[in-house]
């Protein structure tokens, strides 16, 4: 891994937390749902950075066959979870998890 | 499997299988449960008999299954067992009968007999379990299969003797499942054996048995009532005669009298309980519940309660004879084990009849009881006069052993404890005694019940104490018949004692 | 016959898989197509467990392309046993959901009714698929598959609680997938394989591996709700419909539960003499605790189940130390497991009974819960037998799994472990007897009419229920089977020479 590679995974592990925060800081559904896409793509990133084996050699394709997988997992998790938040907005009024009522 | 290794479930089934389908009967099929619950209890005797009858001839009975890797599930008969076995089933026959008399018309007949016979199963697999595995799994059902019966009446008072009996019973549980593991953990996968399982004591195994020791007993003496461990016992009695009578006098407390008895001779083995240096604490322990026990049960007005606190002091007479280190200690607290029982039950059985036929319940309504009902008070006279220890009752036998085992042990005080709580249980007995016979009956009893008939009551109610009553005094006169109760005892001891 | 057996391994993942996609288009033939699935699979998975037993593990190489390229599928006693727990909760919730769901003329019913098979097989078919995977990668895709229909099961019953509960799920699950895959890639830099064999083969501690181990153990165990990651738990196994309660608290947790065994065992354990399995088992202590408490404060049946699911998840972490550092001792890990095997079936019980009373009281408050054995008789009986193991009162499940527990820590010298062991029994008895003591009460012939009488649950839901509360009981004597099943293929020799 040289250097530019190590920046991109470095950027990864960022994005990650990044997204950690706004998953944990931000009250509306939204957000939290692209909080989660930032993490997912901190987590690519940091694999695709690691296919690089050189200028001299191809990228090692298991990473990139990996992160495109992940990418339609991650597809259908934003896909779940807005279809969720809709569903909730159109019950209560608010995108957000406000505290229970006693029901 | 065999005839001989299938015979100890067997014995146990018979009341596990007609229990089960109790549960399924509808409260009205009345015949069909009282032939479900006779035939179980008649095929135990006959099981039972089968099994001394080759335990005579030195066949040996044992069903094992596999359990877990290293430990089994044994069940296996010996001589011990015998006795506790017989002693449950017979009673079981004639608490069945009594329970019948007793709950006829109430509601949830069909679930209090179900678990009834869980009960009684349990009490078997105490029996019969031939390592500290099996003891264990049936402790704990019997104190499951109890707890119904404990609240059966649903109302808050029944509720709340259920939950103490629970939280009594289940913290004696967690000591017994400590003491269980440990003992497995430093002396490997060992089973019950006549005259103790471990052979010697093991440089540095003297601390951790002697603590594995006190958590036994503190775990059997929750169930066997030794002070102060005894809470839950009168609290107890809020449940119908017939529980009190078969679990609070026979099954439950004498599990844990039992537990001390097996876990002494046949686990540690006395011996090494005795170089443990274990003995005199449990002879110190006992003493004081027989003291205890017999001056609380004089202030109780109840009957049930002064029952109960009678049953807490003379229950710790088998312990009592099991801490006298020698062979005539222990013939007497074996033989109480039976004693107490057969006594108890007639006490029982009569306060349950005074109760479901005049409505009499506290000892201040009994004046004049023995003119109304003179076979039931005979019969619980009887009682009275065994757990006093006067001659020819069963009663006499225990204390005559037990304190000559006391000067055998060279424990003279003993002697002194015996003859106090005698004193005692003169002071709480002999004034009901004489309520009932000498005294002229006040006004009208408090809810008569008429049961037509020619007896003084429903001959359900009649029969049961009027059996025990007379048992009391048999097993009192005929202790020394060849095959008889003395001789079973003795067998057992020589074997204990390997003289 | 190994040979044959490999074969039926993606088998056992392609029923329930092609149960769920013609459930979804025939929604009329839902429940049949669904049985006869349930029926085949847990027929498949009893078949493939004895065979394994007698034959030793088998492994399928899809499509033919072996490890480190291809994805092998491997079947030994740590899968199979999971496999055959989740084959027999998940016969007895096909069954019961028929029940349950019967939507009669209902709209809402109906709508639910029909998107519960789909889901439900598609669950099912993750959770093989999850049991059976031997590779890092796959595992993180059968994990978030396992999240996204158990997700979609709990907003199943609509409310907005329940949602919002599903939502919380949602995030948990996610961001918990999304620490194992960082985990995953973690593992990949330092060892460039994915395969666990060849994973176990090379490991060893280094840097990236603890960094990896934490990544992995903590996403995994926000999943399976360790304290004190927990939060999202209650209010998601307490608010879904009662069959899918069964499931999550029964056997979805168990999904990120197994991970972290095989994980620790098969690929961290040059980490065992690190804190971190002194750190799990503290969560654990922490869990059994807070949960316990929690469970003696809930004002409604399902949320005291669910807190108890909290405190039971905690056991499973208890032996940690003792699994990774005695390898040669696997006591700890029969304990854990049969401690798994005994949760999975009394919680399944719990709940299935919760959703009965629900379904026939249409309340679950504790208080409206007196007299309950008179009204519901064979319900309240399958609850006792449930919380019986779930205290661990022999003979039960729960007390084979906490005499093993015990006696693994008392043999290793834990002795804090022994008291929480029996301290949270104790616990537990309190929590259980809540719902059991009113139970016993007597109903006043007067007041409400609905408790005088006998109240009706129909056969399809109380025999799956009574079922599975029997089998809570019965398993304690089917000990030694277990352990030969968990024995297949595991490095490490059962003591007692099995």
């Amino acid at each position: 891994m040289n250097d530019s590679a190590a920046l991109y995974a470095v950027a990864g592990v960022i994005l990650f937390g990044m997204g950690i925060y706004a998953l944990v800081a931000y009250p509306h559904l939204l957000r939290k749902i692209l909080g989660m896409n930032v993490m997912g793509i901190g987590v690519f990133a940091v694999f695709v950075a690691l296919a690089y084996r050189g200028p001299d050699q191809p990228p090692d394709p298991v990473p990139h066959a990996l992160v495109i997988t992940g990418i339609v997992v991650a597809v259908c998790a934003t896909g779940l979870g807005l279809t969720l938040a809709t569903r909730l907005k159109a019950l209560t009024g608010v995108a957000q998890l406000t505290p229970d009522q006693e029901d | 499997m065999t005839w001989e290794n299938s015979l100890p479930l067997l014995i146990v089934l018979t009341s596990l299988v007609p229990g089960v389908v109790i549960f399924f009967l509808k409260e009205s099929t009345v015949g069909v449960r009282t032939t479900l619950n006779m035939f179980g209890a008649v095929a135990k005797l006959v099981l039972i008999a089968v099994m001394i009858n080759g335990l005579l001839n030195e066949t040996t009975y044992e069903t094992r299954l596999p359990f877990l890797p290293g430990i089994d599930f044994v069940l296996r008969a010996d001589t011990l067992s015998i006795l506790f076995c017989i002693l449950s089933a017979v009673l079981w026959l004639v608490t069945t009968i009594y329970a019948i008399g007793y709950l006829e018309h109430s509601p949830n007949r069909s679930r209090f007999f179900g678990f009834f016979s869980l009960c009684v199963s349990s009490t078997m697999g105490i029996a019969l379990a031939g390592n500290l595995m099996t003891f264990l799994i049936f402790y704990e059902l019997l104190t499951i299969c109890t707890y119904p019966l404990v609240v059966h009446k649903g109302d808050e008072k029944a509720l709340r003797g259920g939950r103490t009996y629970l939280i009594y019973t289940l913290v004696g549980g967690g000591a017994l499942l400590l003491a269980v593991i440990w003992m497995y953990a430093i002396a490997g996968p060992i089973e019950f054996r006549d005259g103790g399982a471990i052979d010697a004591i093991v440089e540095g195994a003297r601390g951790p048995l002697t603590v594995i020791y006190f958590l036994f007993i503190a775990a059997f003496g929750v169930k066997s009532a030794i002070v102060p461990l005894h809470g839950w016992l009168p609290r107890a009695m809020v449940a119908p005669a017939p529980v009190s009578a078969l679990l609070h006098a026979v099954a439950v407390v004498k599990a844990g009298a039992f537990g001390i008895v097996r876990v002494t001779y046949d686990l540690f083995g006395i011996d090494v309980a005795n170089d443990l240096g274990v003995l005199t604490p449990l002879m110190i322990a006992t003493s004081l519940t027989i003291i205890v026990g017999s001056v609380l049960a004089i202030f109780q007005d109840d009957i049930k309660k002064r029952l109960a606190y009678s049953t807490v002091s003379q229950v710790s007479y088998i312990a009592l004879g099991v801490a006298l280190f020698g062979p005539l200690g222990s013939i007497g607290g074996i033989m109480h084990l039976v004693h107490q029982g057969v006594m108890k039950i007639t006490l029982f059985f009569g306060a349950g009849s005074f109760d479901e036929t005049l409505g009499v319940t506290k000892i201040s309504q009994m004046d004049g009881i023995g003119r109304r009902m003179p076979l039931t008070m005979a019969a619980f006279t009887v009682g009275a006069l065994g757990m006093i220890g006067v001659p020819p009752t069963a009663g006499f036998i225990t204390k005559w052993f037990l304190g000559t085992g006391a000067i055998e042990a060279n424990s003279h005080w003993v002697i002194g404890v015996l003859i106090l709580s005698s004193l005692l249980n003169a002071g709480y007995f002999l004034p009901i005694l004489y309520r009932a016979w000498f005294k002229p009956q006040k006004g009208d009893w408090p809810s008569e019940h008429d049961f037509g008939g020619r007896f003084e009551t429903f001959w359900m109610l009649l029969l049961p104490p009027v059996v025990t009553g007379v048992f009391s005094i048999l097993l009192g006169l005929f202790a020394n018949l060849p095959v008889g109760l003395l001789y079973w005892v003795r067998l057992i001891v020589l074997r204990e004692y390997e003289l | 016959m190994p040979q044959d057996l490999a074969f039926w391994l993606p088998v056992v993942i392609a029923v329930p898989l092609m149960a769920a996609v013609l459930a979804f288009l025939l929604p009329r033939a839902a429940f049949p197509i669904s049985l006869g699935a349930a029926l085949i699979t847990s027929g498949l998975v009893c078949w493939a467990a004895l065979a394994a037993v007698n034959a030793g593990p088998a492994t399928h190489t899809v499509g033919g392309w072996s490890a480190p390229l291809g994805i092998d599928l491997v079947l030994d006693g740590l899968s199979g046993l999971l496999l055959v727990l989740t084959a027999i909760i998940g016969l007895a919730i096909t069954v019961y959901a028929h029940g349950y769901f019967q939507p009669g003329d209902d709209l809402v019913k109906q709508h639910q009714y029909n998107f519960f098979w789909p889901l439900w097989m598609f669950l099912w078919a993750s959770l093989n698929a999850l049991f059976l995977s031997a590779d890092v990668f796959n595992l993180y895709v059968t994990l978030e598959l396992l999240g996204f229909s158990a997700v979609a099961l709990t907003a199943l019953a609509g409310k907005p609680t329940v949602l919002k509960a599903a939502m919380r799920y949602l995030m948990v699950s996610l961001s918990g997938s999304l620490f194992y895959l960082m985990g995953v890639v973690f593992l990949y830099a330092q060892f460039g394989t994915l395969d666990i064999r060849l994973l176990s083969a090379a490991s060893a501690e280094t840097p990236t591996l603890l960094a990896s181990a934490a990544l992995i153990t903590t996403g995994l165990i926000m999943k399976s709700a360790l304290f004190p990651l927990h939060f999202w738990l209650p209010p998601a196994h307490a608010n879904a419909a009662a069959p899918v309660s069964a499931l999550l608290s029964a056997l979805v947790v168990k999904g990120s539960l197994y991970i972290v065994l095989r994980l620790w065992l098969e690929v961290f354990y040059p980490l065992a003499d690190t804190v971190a399995p002194q750190v799990l088992s503290v969560l654990g202590v922490g869990a059994v605790l807070w949960g316990s408490l929690q469970a003696m404060q809930q004002p409604r049946l399902k949320l005291l189940i669910a807190y108890s699911t909290v405190a039971q998840l905690g056991y499973m972490f208890l032996l940690m130390p003792i699994l990774l550092k005695n390898r040669d001792d696997s006591t700890a890990l029969a304990a854990t497991m049969s401690f798994v095997f005994a949760h999975a079936v009394a919680k399944a019980a719990a709940f299935l009974s919760a959703g009965s009373i629900l379904h026939a009281l249409k309340d679950d408050r504790l208080t409206a819960l007196s007299g309950l054995m008179k009204k519901m008789p064979v319900t309240t009986a399958a609850f006792a037998m449930a919380g019986i193991s779930l205290i661990a009162l022999p003979p039960s499940a729960g007390f084979l799994a906490k005499y093993q527990m015990l006696q693994s820590a008392l043999t290793n010298g834990y002795w804090g472990l022994v008291f929480v062991v029996i301290g949270g029994g104790l616990l537990a008895a309190v929590y259980i007897m809540r719902v059991l003591g009113p139970a016993f009460k007597k109903v006043e012939p007067y007041g409400a009419e609905s408790t005088s009488k006998a109240v009706h649950v129909p056969l399809v839901m109380s025999i799956p229920t009574l079922a599975l509360a029997l089998l809570a009981i019965v398993i304690s004597f089917m000990g030694v089977y277990l352990l030969e099943l968990l024995a297949v293929g595991t490095p490490w020799v059962l003591k007692g020479g099995l």
